[in-house]
């Protein structure tokens, strides 16, 4: 399976070496290494769901997610990150075909939805200041910040990375390493989207519904 | 596999192989349309149950609406992620399988032991509210 | 605080000089010892003209050879910093009786077992196993190296950053008193005000992130990197281990990460996920650190399996018996391993349907385990023991570890637990485990492994006086423990009330002796096999009749491990070879194409250290300044396009014919 090029064995002279391959290269496992730390990543975004879940209804008193959220600003939140996902997705596919141009084009529009949904979060946090909810109010918003910010944070390092490589797609070009970048922060985004749906389900859906 | 082939020229910088590592490349402009579609649908539906109050039943509302976003998840993965069982020659698609494994006994089994605890532990003030799950 | 911002308070954060515990005597004695042998280093390293080998061949290394190594190195400093620790808590406990109050005080000495246990695990155990991995698994699977050399280099400088931020506590300010976890709510901002906690949070988060990167570039390595030919069934048996090891790790540390973010929002933010007021909840860090905590029990043992396992079949002669089932067993427990965390904490009052659940899962997980130690007795069975040090590491290991599972599956049982919970008992029972298992399984390991990695064997005569004395210190130390409790007396104590406990404590005291001999030994070892080198020299490259691929290099290996990578038909694949008369390859060398040392891992975990000291301290300014300068050195990093090199033909030929003659001499 995982190469083809292995003498038989119990062959009448077994080959125990190979004379003509170059070594292995680091670079085929990018891919698989930058899944295993999503997947690291996706257990740290499990333990403050796991968290929220245990402290979600842990009002102390204070405001419930009734009196705090407001669906519609969610909504256009998530059509942000879902603009931006499939923008993402375009510039991929622009990448295959090697127009930078139009990879540079795409991406940058995903990095203004980005941009998008990272103020209108922070919009939000405003605004539940303002009404009385401070993360130090009760459990359930200590919970609810530390969830929902570091999904934010998550997007904001997304963006910076997005920077940086246009910078460096403008440096060298669609080059081999820069396509392996691209395609690392692609992944990256699209499961910042994933966790963002179990976000708006579980927090702010669930939340209204109770 | 032919990526280890392509080494045998037996100098550096690789170009030609990116995509014999991207295995199973980032889909087509139809699988991401189709992935959005869905999204879409998938979205605006818990949007629509939880915010027009369409279902009576708040229990029904939220099974549908987690349904939801469990299959929603899935196209992600699928037409976004591009997950199948065969890239990197299966071991992405086993470490996603174990870490929903893991995912899933750290959720419910979280939910489950600190909601017996809760349970059997003296309820404390009306707005301490500790017991609230039941 | 912010109320009365004043200047100094601007630049040195909550820093004070009276921080600085210069009036307590231990301290000042230690301070000088440090001071001294620190002073004594950096001289010996300069009189040398060592600097610049040392910052080019081993700083910036990303040869997993000698990172591999580096954390060995770490962890023995560390063990020696746990074990002082270990000692003054067993000389405490033999003396403080009755009207006698001991020479540490309580705040002193809930200091020195929280930093004992954390240490020990964090900064010991863990660079060990690693380091153990890191070393052996590229060499075992015929790779040239890991997948990810820098991040390798990285993850070591974080681990040791880590460290070294648990050392400072030691000097400036305090270390945290709430235990090795840290317990909420006794580690929150409202009864632990003072630094030691946030050194403890800062030198796990720091040293946590190099573990993650640690384990997924190894699963990467073993996945993608195999020699050709070396399928998943094919693969020694410590690749396997390690496998399932750094599984643990990637899924199982980033919950320590989030649930340790949990606990320092609340000491920083004031949040209030396990305070006692407005909703929070401490047992809920209990629920979420023990789903790390108990899979890091399996972190730490599986590897030590691994290299028993490589040392068994090695000195008996023989094919390991049961490789099948030792691998469905060693995943077996990786599986099982995050069904079981609750029997950290039955008596929290979860009731009976979780306490069973829990208590079946914990009984199960002794069937795997104990299909492996028989595996280990059926490979002896018949077969040519040779009973060098690492053999005699093994049987030691095997009787020890039995008893400590036993009284782990007794522990199991939720109601003997509720009368056995945080007693003596169960630190008996931990150490049984961890220094019958882990540590002596790191001390074959290293014994194993040190002639491949130096080219000359370990004294034998130290090797096995150290061996005497560890085994026999751990039972004299131990064993009154098991008595103590199950008498009732728990855990924690700086002082005791009842004399008629104390010939317990002194029996122990005298065990804790016993192994600081046993230290000793393994540093007089050290010293008499450098010095005897040339008379312990193998040149072979093969001391110990191995099976595995990294015995058909030299010894020490070139950089590039192997001049061909070599093609595997059987799961002992250099027994295989030399079996079915391998012929070494002297001519047709080809350059090989390596990585580039880099100084950039060492720079970042540098910034991260400045970043922990800062948030400790409160210094807002540095940890502002140090946070936007770790991502502006990870930025322009990513800016280097140019990370590999190849060593040309002619030096591989030269270096493989230098083996030539080794071989010959041999």
């Amino acid at each position: 399976m995982m190469h083809g090029e292995t003498a038989p064995p119990g062959a009448a002279a077994p080959v125990f070496y190979q004379t003509d391959e170059e070594g292995h290269h680091s670079e085929g496992s990018t891919m698989l290494g930058f899944w295993l730390y999503l997947m690291s990543d996706c257990l740290i975004f499990a333990t403050l769901f796991a968290t929220y879940g245990v402290l979600g209804r842990s009002y102390a008193a204070g405001p419930t997610p009734k009196d705090l959220f407001d669906l519609p600003g969610i909504a256009v939140n998530t059509a942000m990150l879902l603009f931006s996902s499939i923008t993402y997705g375009f510039a991929m596919l622009e990448m295959d075909r090697n127009r930078i141009k139009q990879t540079q084009i795409w991406l940058a529009i995903t990095g203004l939805f980005g941009v998008a949904f990272v103020s209108l979060e922070i919009r939000e946090f405003v605004h539940l200041f303002h009404e009385g909810a401070p993360p130090w109010r009760s459990a359930f918003l200590s919970s609810f910040y530390t969830l929902v910010a570091t999904h934010g944070l998550h997007v904001s390092v997304g963006i910076l990375w997005l920077v940086v490589l246009l910078v460096q797609l403008r440096k060298h070009g669609l080059i081999v390493e820069n396509k392996r970048r691209l395609m690392c922060l692609s992944m990256f985004w699209h499961f910042l989207d994933l966790i963002w749906i179990g976000v708006f389900t579980v927090v702010y859906l669930m939340g209204v519904l109770e | 596999m032919s990526a280890d082939a392509h080494h045998l020229s037996g100098h550096g910088q690789d170009t030609h192989d990116a995509h014999a590592h991207s295995e199973g490349g980032h889909g087509s402009f139809g699988s991401y349309i189709t992935g959005f579609v869905l999204s879409v649908i998938l979205t605006v539906i818990p949007f629509w149950l939880v915010m027009g109050n369409v279902l009576d039943n708040s229990l029904v509302t939220t099974l549908v609406i987690l349904a939801l976003g469990g299959v929603q998840m899935i196209v992600h993965v699928i037409y976004f992620l591009h997950m199948n069982t065969k890239s990197e020659g299966g071991w992405t698609f086993l470490a996603l399988i174990f870490t929903i494994m893991v995912v899933v006994i750290m959720l419910s089994g979280s939910v489950w032991v600190m909601y017996h605890l809760n349970h059997n532990m003296m309820p404390m003030d009306a707005h301490d509210v500790m017991n609230n799950a039941r | 605080m912010f109320a009365n911002l004043d200047l100094q308070q601007l630049i040195l954060g909550r820093f004070t000089i009276e921080q600085i515990p210069y009036h307590e005597p231990i301290l000042q004695a230690t301070f000088a010892g440090v001071a001294v042998v620190g002073l004594a280093v950096l001289g010996v390293i300069t009189y040398f003209r060592f600097w610049g080998p040392l910052w080019r061949d081993w700083v910036t290394s990303i040869d997993h050879k000698k990172i591999g190594i580096m954390y060995c190195i770490f962890a023995l400093i560390m063990l020696l910093r746990g074990f002082a620790d270990a000692l003054l808590m067993r000389s405490q406990q033999a003396v403080a009786f009755g009207s006698e109050q001991g020479f540490l005080p309580p705040h002193h000495y809930d200091q020195i077992f929280t930093a004992h246990g954390m240490i020990m695990i964090f900064f010991v155990a863990m660079p060990f196993v690693t380091g153990l991995m890191n070393f052996a698994v590229p060499l075992q699977i015929g790779a040239r190296d890991v997948a990810f050399p820098f991040l390798n280099n990285f993850s070591f400088w974080m681990t040791v950053a880590g460290g070294i931020l648990v050392m400072v506590s030691l000097f400036v300010g305090e270390f945290s008193r709430a235990t090795w976890l840290a317990y909420p709510p006794l580690s929150g901002a409202a009864m632990s005000p003072g630094v030691g906690v946030d050194y403890y949070i800062w030198a796990l988060q720091i040293a946590g992130i190099g573990t993650l990167l640690s384990g997924i570039n190894l699963i990467a390595t073993i996945v993608k990197m195999r020699a050709p030919g070396m399928t998943m069934m094919k693969l020694p048996i410590f690749v396997w281990s390690s496998l399932c090891t750094n599984i643990l790790i990637v899924a199982a540390f980033p919950i320590l990460t989030a649930v340790l973010v949990l606990l320092s929002l609340d000491r920083y933010v004031g949040t209030h996920f396990f305070t006692n007021d407005l909703g929070g909840n401490a047992m809920l860090y209990f629920n979420l650190i023990w789903i790390w905590g108990h899979p890091e029990v399996y972190i730490l043992i599986l590897p030590a399996f691994g290299v028993f396992s490589e040392i068994t079949s090695t000195f008996c002669g023989k094919r390991l018996f049961g490789y099948t089932s030792m691998v469905y067993a060693l995943v077996v427990i990786t599986i099982l391993a995050y069904l079981v965390w609750l029997h950290h904490f039955f008596t929290m009052g979860s009731g009976a349907d979780v306490n069973s659940f829990f208590g079946i899962t914990t009984m199960i997980i002794s069937i795997p385990t104990g299909a492996k130690i028989f595996n280990w007795m059926f490979t002896m069975y018949r077969g040519r023991i040779r009973f060098e040090v690492p053999m005699l590491w093994v049987v030691a290991f095997i009787v020890t570890f039995v008893i400590g599972g036993m009284t782990g599956v007794l522990l199991a049982v939720p109601p003997a637990d509720f009368v056995l919970h945080n007693s003596l008992f169960l630190i008996a029972h931990f150490h049984n485990v961890i220094i019958g298992g882990v540590l002596f399984g790191m001390f074959a390991g290293v014994t194993f492994w040190f002639p491949k990695a130096f080219g000359f064997k370990l004294d034998e005569f130290w090797g096995k006086m150290a061996l005497v004395f560890w085994v026999s210190g751990f039972y004299v130390a131990f064993m009154p423990l098991y008595v103590l409790g199950l008498m009732g007396v728990t855990r924690r104590m700086q002082h005791f009330d009842d004399p008629s406990l104390q010939i317990w404590f002194v029996i122990a005291a005298f065990g804790a002796a016993l192994i600081a001999c046993g230290i000793a030994s393994q540093i007089i070892m050290f010293v008499v096999s450098i010095r005897n080198r040339e008379k312990l020299r193998d040149l072979t490259g093969d001391p110990w009749g191995g099976r595995t691929l990294e015995w058909s290099t030299s010894s020490p290996p070139p950089d590039y491990n192997f001049a061909f990578t070599p093609v595997v038909h059987d799961s002992d694949a250099w027994w295989d070879m030399k079996n079915r008369g391998f012929a070494r390859p002297m001519t047709g060398y080809k350059p090989i194409h390596m990585p580039k040392n880099t100084a950039s891992g060492a720079i970042l975990a540098a910034l991260n250290f400045t970043f922990g000291l800062a948030m400790v301290w409160y210094v807002w300014w540095l940890a502002a300044l140090c946070f936007v300068a770790i991502f502006v050195v990870a930025i322009l990093h990513t800016f280097n396009y140019n990370r590999d090199f190849y060593i040309p033909a002619d030096t591989v030929s030269r270096t493989e014919g230098q083996r030539s003659r080794e071989l010959e001499m041999a």
